[in-house]
């Protein structure tokens, strides 16, 4: 290779406290290429994304453009060196109209509208208000404004997530020119569909490091999974004994999902989740679990689809409703599940006052007995007893599931119940997951951490693009498997040739 | 975290006293109130006597009861200005229906606005989601518009304050305010609820986690419609202490109280935002108040300057008070 790279980030580092985000990640982005990121959850893309772009600074490494060295401490600095991205969420400000979103950013008008036009949105009122402008378009408009201010880099951050299919092929389309005119693309994505037919190159990071740039060809996507796993790639897979999906196909579940649709994000959802068992759910980031567990709870809506409780249809009109019917959610950040400055005691005794029935006098003995158990069946420390904002992380996040355990929830929907605590507290949590699926209950866990879903589940729902795309015994599911599974590819690896493959895949894409 | 067992020796005084102030925060508030009345007793000596208690309770009662009302709807993050309009609507509809019916009936009517107007600010707040202050604020109004309607419909009837009324207002038992015949249950009736009761516990979620209250399957509308009725039943019941204790309806009758029963739940330790608090110090809040008034009367200033006093003092208290509890 000649040409010199457009961009050029070599051995960039990024602690947050004691965490390594981003060890020795490094970026070279060639003119004229559309340049895939790549990496599993936690891998460090987004830091790296928000180092490119001027959200965070980088602690060591350096950053070139056009071979100059830069350094990139704001997003405008970025901007001036060439260097535009999309981001994931919408970034018009919602209150103001189109004409003043561009004005704020000095985006010169006419060529915004002519990157619109060709984005395929024939007929855009500048006049309008962001917040009318419905989600799809927005990003749209994200684009074209990043387009009209003509960087040399581009950085598209799962640019295509939100779209429907007739606008994401237009994006694609004005991509691959913005490539041939000598330009780069950084293009962000958890689809190989999309990364075969756009891209030229990959960077693959792993644990904060860059493991392998690889050129994108025909069957490339496994060795673009291996570089993801390294180490934890395992060769020797479970035997197909252990690939018995049928578990108790005989007893009625505890709660049936059919066809669950929840808005843009949860297309099509089917699967059962038994008594007495852990039910693990797979997904990238923004794949639709988020709706799944919210439609599930009671605090989202489903749009189409059916969910059965002990084989009654149901409907809930609030988290209330999925109470009554012994269903608990554990949210995934614990400031939306705790009372952080009531007490330990009130934290946990909430459900119990809930209903209206029960808002006269507090049976406190026995309040306190079923508490006190509880807190001790979870070996909550108590010392901090007073507010629970002084507890530490998975103390707290002992106290959001200790709610339920009192409360006696026959089914518990777990959201990442394990993230961000030390090491002993999660295996606690595992512990106490299997005695309750073991006394009977049923739990739905999902989880970022991939390790977990043998540790702990049963079967394990792998869900890509708002789709289940696998459903799998425990057994056979390894890291490897999971992460295959994870980004649409099918559960074993074959060569990319293979038709199987491909049909897999062309089913997940954007539809 | 700041997890600490027993205090170390090395701990410095300061902290010790900081640390035993923030698990107690009724004594500085104590504190306070008998520097206010010592302060008092050394400018105006003998002032201090037991008829100088008895009228301050008996003017620091409808204050109390009113500002039992801003606790428990602070604790949800909300206000109840509306209040005063409900006390006094009660007070000038029960002394004008009482000339026509008997003092039970007037009571039962008086009391009709005051449900209607906390049915409407709970609605407001618990659905459509109007904020609280907006909310009380404009049933207040309108609830201040329909009284002066009212009284062109009874202009010619007159008023009449019941004895009984008179007598639980400013009538006096071994020395001991008969108020206190009202107040020490209803306050009872509030620390009960707040800290013993399925409901009050609700008070506390809602404001400090509506979000987590709602994914335990609290009902956020139930819980503050329930409160905003209840708040304004209480209110009608001050209105009523309180026509006894003035003898002289009027349209603007308990309105000055409103302002000042904010004042008292604040300096009493609960927290404008929601989730901290509770009724005792609303009292001890409600007696500071009450005798700095008394205080600064007796200094003898001009109206404006006495204002101004008050409203410095209520500033600095709150703010010395929230430092010195807040364990930070």
């Amino acid at each position: 290779m000649t040409t010199s790279p457009l961009l050029d980030a070599t051995g960039v580092a990024k602690n947050y406290g004691a965490v390594a985000a981003l060890r020795n990640a490094s970026l070279s982005v060639l003119p004229g290429e559309v340049h895939a990121l790549m990496g599993a959850n936690g891998a460090g893309k987004s830091t790296l994304v928000k180092i490119l772009t001027g959200a965070v600074s980088a602690d060591s490494g350096s950053i070139l453009i056009r071979g100059q060295a830069h350094e990139i401490r704001s997003p405008a600095q970025a901007r001036r060196a060439g260097l535009v991205s999309v981001y994931q969420e919408p970034a018009l400000i919602p209150d103001l109209d189109v004409a003043s979103n561009l004005r704020l950013t000095r985006t010169p008008v006419e060529p915004f509208r002519q990157w619109v036009r060709e984005l395929g949105v024939p007929d855009l009122d500048l006049g309008e208000t962001a917040r009318d402008v419905p989600l799809a378009i927005q990003r749209v408009l994200d684009l074209a404004r990043a387009l009209a201010i003509e960087p040399d880099v581009l950085l598209l951050d799962e640019m295509t997530a939100a779209l429907p299919s007739d606008l994401a092929e237009k994006v694609l389309d004005v991509v691959r020119r913005q490539a041939q005119a000598g330009r780069s693309v950084i293009f962000i994505s958890h689809r190989f569909l999309e990364i075969a037919a756009l891209c030229d190159r990959a960077t693959v990071l792993r644990d904060g490091e860059t493991v392998g740039v690889v050129d994108i060809e025909p069957g490339v996507e496994e060795r673009i999974v291996e570089l993801m796993l390294g180490s934890r790639m395992e060769k020797a897979r479970a035997s197909a004994a252990d690939a018995d999906d049928g578990r108790q196909s005989g007893t009625t579940p505890r709660i049936g999902v059919r066809k669950l649709r929840v808005g843009a994000k949860l297309q099509d959802v089917s699967f059962d989740l038994h008594n007495g068992e852990v039910l693990g759910i797979v997904a990238l980031e923004g794949q639709g679990q988020d709706q799944l567990f919210g439609a599930l709870s009671g605090s989202t809506r489903p749009s189409g689809g059916v969910i059965e409780v002990d084989g009654q249809a149901v409907e809930f009109a609030h988290p209330t409703d999925a109470v009554a019917a012994g269903i608990a959610y554990v949210p995934g950040d614990r400031a939306d599940a705790l009372l952080m400055q009531q007490s330990v005691h009130h934290n946990i005794a909430l459900p119990f006052s809930a209903n209206p029935r029960s808002w006269g006098p507090i049976d406190t003995g026995r309040e306190r007995d079923i508490v006190r158990s509880a807190i001790e069946r979870l070996q909550i420390d108590t010392r901090a007893q007073g507010e629970v904002q002084r507890l530490s992380g998975g103390n707290q996040q002992k106290v959001t599931i200790a709610r339920w355990i009192a409360a006696d929830a026959r089914t518990i929907l777990c959201f990442d119940p394990t993230r961000g605590i030390d090491v002993r507290t999660k295996k606690e949590i595992y512990q106490l997951l299997r005695q309750l699926a073991e006394q009977g209950k049923s739990i739905l866990f999902y989880t970022s951490e991939l390790e977990e879903v043998q540790l702990v589940c049963d079967r394990v729902v792998v869900i890509f693009g708002g789709k289940v795309v696998d459903i799998m015994p425990a057994g056979i599911a390894s890291e490897a498997v999971l992460t295959r599974a994870s980004y649409g590819l099918p559960r074993d690896a074959k060569p990319a040739s293979d038709t199987s493959a491909v049909n897999a895949s062309d089913k997940l894409g954007p539809s | 975290m700041s997890i600490s067992a027993a205090p170390e020796p090395s701990v410095s005084l300061r902290r010790r006293i900081k640390r035993f102030m923030s698990d107690q925060p009724l004594v500085p508030l104590l504190i306070l109130l008998a520097l206010l009345v010592i302060v008092l007793q050394i400018l105006r000596p003998g002032i201090v006597n037991e008829r100088w208690i008895a009228n301050t309770i008996k003017f620091a009662i409808p204050l109390a009861l009113l500002a039992g009302c801003q606790t428990m709807t602070m604790l949800t993050g909300g206000i109840d200005l509306s209040v005063g309009t409900v006390a006094t609507m009660s007070a000038f509809i029960m002394s004008t229906q009482v000339i026509d019916h008997s003092p039970a009936v007037a009571i039962l009517i008086c009391m009709i606005p005051a449900v209607l107007i906390g049915v409407a600010n709970g609605i407001g707040v618990g659905i459509f989601r109007v904020h609280p202050l907006i909310m009380t604020l404009g049933t207040s109004l309108i609830g201040i518009g329909c009284l002066q309607v009212y009284q062109r419909t009874v202009i010619a009837t007159g008023t009449k304050v019941p004895d009984f009324l008179g007598w639980l207002g400013t009538g006096l038992s071994y020395g001991i305010p008969n108020a206190l015949l009202l107040f020490v249950p209803a306050a009872g009736l509030i620390i009960f609820t707040l800290s013993r009761t399925g409901f009050g516990r609700l008070l506390y979620a809602v404001g400090d986690n509506e979000k987590a209250a709602r994914l335990s399957g609290v009902v956020y509308w139930k819980v503050i419609t329930t409160l905003y009725v209840i708040s304004s039943l209480l209110a009608g019941i001050v209105g009523l202490l309180y026509v006894g204790l003035i003898k002289a309806p009027s349209l603007s009758l308990v309105e000055p109280l409103v302002l000042p029963s904010v004042a008292a739940a604040v300096i009493g330790g609960t927290s404008i935002f929601g989730g901290r608090g509770g009724y005792t110090g609303t009292i001890l809040g409600a007696l500071i108040l009450t005798v700095l008034t008394t205080l600064l009367t007796v200094l003898q200033m001009p109206e404006g300057a006495r204002r101004m006093l008050f409203g410095l003092i209520i500033l600095l208290v709150t703010a010395a008070y929230l430092r010195i509890v807040e364990d930070r």
